[in-house]
């Protein structure tokens, strides 16, 4: 555990020094110039906008963290060779690749509820600045708790993609990761439209294919709850809990693998 | 005195063609036993099959036949490399750190604690010859100074073996002389060194015994004194106060004479006769003795000598030579 805590940190720390927070401050800017600018243009309409926009901008911002770091993870330990040392040092391969994995996931929580902290402070000055009859009509309060729901799922989701792109990143080359990784992202997307491939197409073949892949590719659909949440629709807490432990199932399979993968190769 | 090291049979092969598959073999049934406490050194050319030896002990390469042990546990056991240190060969670390923070993690790694890693980190740092820059970030190093840093995080735990892979290269000399000192340093400590390494010199200044590998395959291994022994190939005999004229009627078993300044000629003599007849014909005619050595093979020509005999050419084998690819 101790080996696995202090590679975390270490990823921890090479992001921060790779200027990662940096997309903080661009988090920051977008959200409080959209603010502006829709305070502008829309009549009371602007807090459900730029809840979309600041749930939209963590998952987007989120999801470029979560693939092009987790891609170089373990890749770019291997290409300029500081993995010989570190094996040589009493860490297994599997606390090497979870410790990987775990720093990047530390790296986006961190990244993530900033996010989320200044989501927040944008909406209460937002409620703070407009009129108790603008108020009234919105369809969820300004500052609302049910926003957290979403990005709980929004970083079990990036927990997902990190561990799919550390496990391409386990035995392929950086660039065909990323693709395989952003590509699984769509795919996870229009997961559930697979289910239904069954009723529009005639082939048996077609049909039985598209459902097995719905039963492989993870169904990232399920984690977003973005309108639901800005609307002010019901989301329960059962929901949250069973796609959460979906989500978690999904990366302890992938990490498995990934150290499988891992544990037989060859560092030439 | 029991084995820090035991190598046997040891074979690396990678499939090599992506239509037809071959295997390369870079280490051919290797075997070797290392004593505790001994500076061994594991010498060869480039692509000899020194670097994969190291990296299948360290288990950054799997064999493809064969077993290893280090202090009695199989290569690979994660207890051992708590008393183990490694070089790898030209090392690359995170350069986003300082040499300081490099040896701080992994001496985290190693559950060293607060002021004791601390401590520990900068006496290493300070052995090792990194100043002041040892707060500045890696990639801000030149090649040595790396090589310096890749030393000390080797000697982080006071590893009983240490494995060091061309521990000079990219030193300069004041730097080679340094690690030359650490080195004998650690075996007056009763470490295992186990180096590997293409300038012989230094295996000739460092190493009681040697192996020598070319083309994947051991060439030769024992006490330097045990594989240059035999090599003694004739006797260079030094004279003082020989005329021209002495020289010119040289007996045949004088192979060459070279004139090192006025009068005085260094005569390099045949294995054939021993040098005591020639001696005294010389000195008869007036001339004196300065010296008279053996000519023994250096350990550079022992090595250009196997290296050839052994050639190189024959690691690519076809399939049903080497067995079915990985």
């Amino acid at each position: 555990m101790q080996a696995v805590r202090v590679v975390a940190v270490n990823v921890f720390r090479e992001s921060v020094r790779d200027r990662v927070p940096y997309n903080l401050v661009l988090f920051a800017v977008l959200l409080i110039s959209s603010s502006y600018l829709l305070g502008q243009l829309t009549a009371g309409q602007d807090v459900k906008i730029i809840k979309d926009l600041g749930l939209a901008a963590t998952s987007v911002f989120g999801l470029f963290i979560a693939i092009f770091i987790g891609i170089g993870l373990v890749s770019k330990e291997v290409e300029r060779r500081s993995i010989y040392s570190l094996l040589a040092k009493p860490v297994s391969r599997a606390q090497f690749i979870t410790g990987k994995y775990a720093g990047l996931v530390l790296t986006l929580a961190v990244n993530v509820s900033v996010m989320a902290i200044a989501l927040y402070a944008i909406l209460g000055y937002m409620v703070w600045t407009e009129p108790p009859t603008i108020r009234a009509g919105w369809d969820a309060p300004g500052i609302d708790p049910a926003l957290l729901k979403a990005i709980l799922l929004i970083f079990v989701e990036l927990m997902l993609i990190t561990a799919i792109a550390l496990f391409f990143s386990t035995f392929s080359s950086p660039i065909l990761s990323a693709a395989m990784t952003f590509g699984l992202y769509i795919a996870g997307h229009f997961n559930s439209e697979l289910k239904n491939l069954e009723h529009v197409v005639s082939s048996k073949a077609a049909a039985q294919l598209a459902r097995a892949a719905y039963h492989v590719l993870p169904d990232l659909s399920a984690f977003d709850i973005k309108t639901e949440v800005v609307h002010g629709l019901p989301v329960t807490i059962g929901y949250i809990g069973s796609t959460v432990l979906y989500g978690l199932a999904y990366v302890a399979a992938l990490l498995l693998v990934a150290t499988l993968i891992f544990s037989r190769r060859d560092f030439k | 005195m029991p084995s820090a090291i035991r190598i046997e049979n040891l074979s690396k092969e990678y499939p090599v063609g992506f239509w037809r598959r071959r295997t390369y073999r870079a280490l051919d049934r290797l075997t070797l036993e290392i004593d505790s406490g001994e500076v061994f050194g594991f010498l060869g050319p480039n692509g000899a099959g020194k670097t994969t030896t190291l990296k299948l002990l360290m288990q950054l390469i799997f064999p493809s036949a064969g077993h290893a042990e280090i202090l009695g546990r199989p290569v690979g056991d994660i207890s051992t490399r708590r008393r183990i240190g490694y070089l790898p060969e030209n090392p690359s670390f995170y350069d986003y750190l300082t040499a300081e923070e490099l040896l701080g993690y992994f001496g985290e790694l190693f559950g060293y604690r607060g002021a004791e890693r601390h401590k520990r980190v900068s006496a290493l740092l300070d052995r090792v010859g990194v100043g002041a820059e040892r707060r500045l970030q890696l990639r801000k190093f030149s090649k040595g100074m790396i090589q310096r840093v890749g030393i000390a995080q080797a000697l982080l735990n006071d590893p009983e073996v240490i494995f060091l892979d061309e521990p000079m290269s990219g030193l300069d000399p004041l730097g080679r002389r340094d690690v030359r000192q650490l080195i004998l340093e650690l075996r007056d400590q009763g470490r295992t060194v186990f180096f590997s390494s293409h300038i012989l010199a230094d295996a000739e200044a460092l190493c009681r015994r040697v192996a020598v590998v070319a083309g994947g395959r051991l060439a030769a291994s024992g006490t330097l004194a045990d594989i240059l022994a035999f090599q003694v190939h004739g006797w260079e005999l030094v004279m003082a106060g020989l005329s021209s004229d002495v020289v010119s009627r040289l007996p045949p078993t004088v192979q060459r004479a070279t004139e090192i300044s006025p009068g005085r000629y260094s005569l390099e003599l045949s294995m054939d006769q021993p040098p005591d007849r020639i001696l005294a014909q010389l000195t008869a005619s007036g001339a004196s003795l300065v010296s008279l050595n053996p000519m023994r093979d250096t350990l550079e020509d022992f090595f250009m000598k196997r290296v050839a005999e052994m050639g190189a050419g024959a690691r690519a084998s076809r399939p049903e030579e080497l067995g079915a690819s990985r």
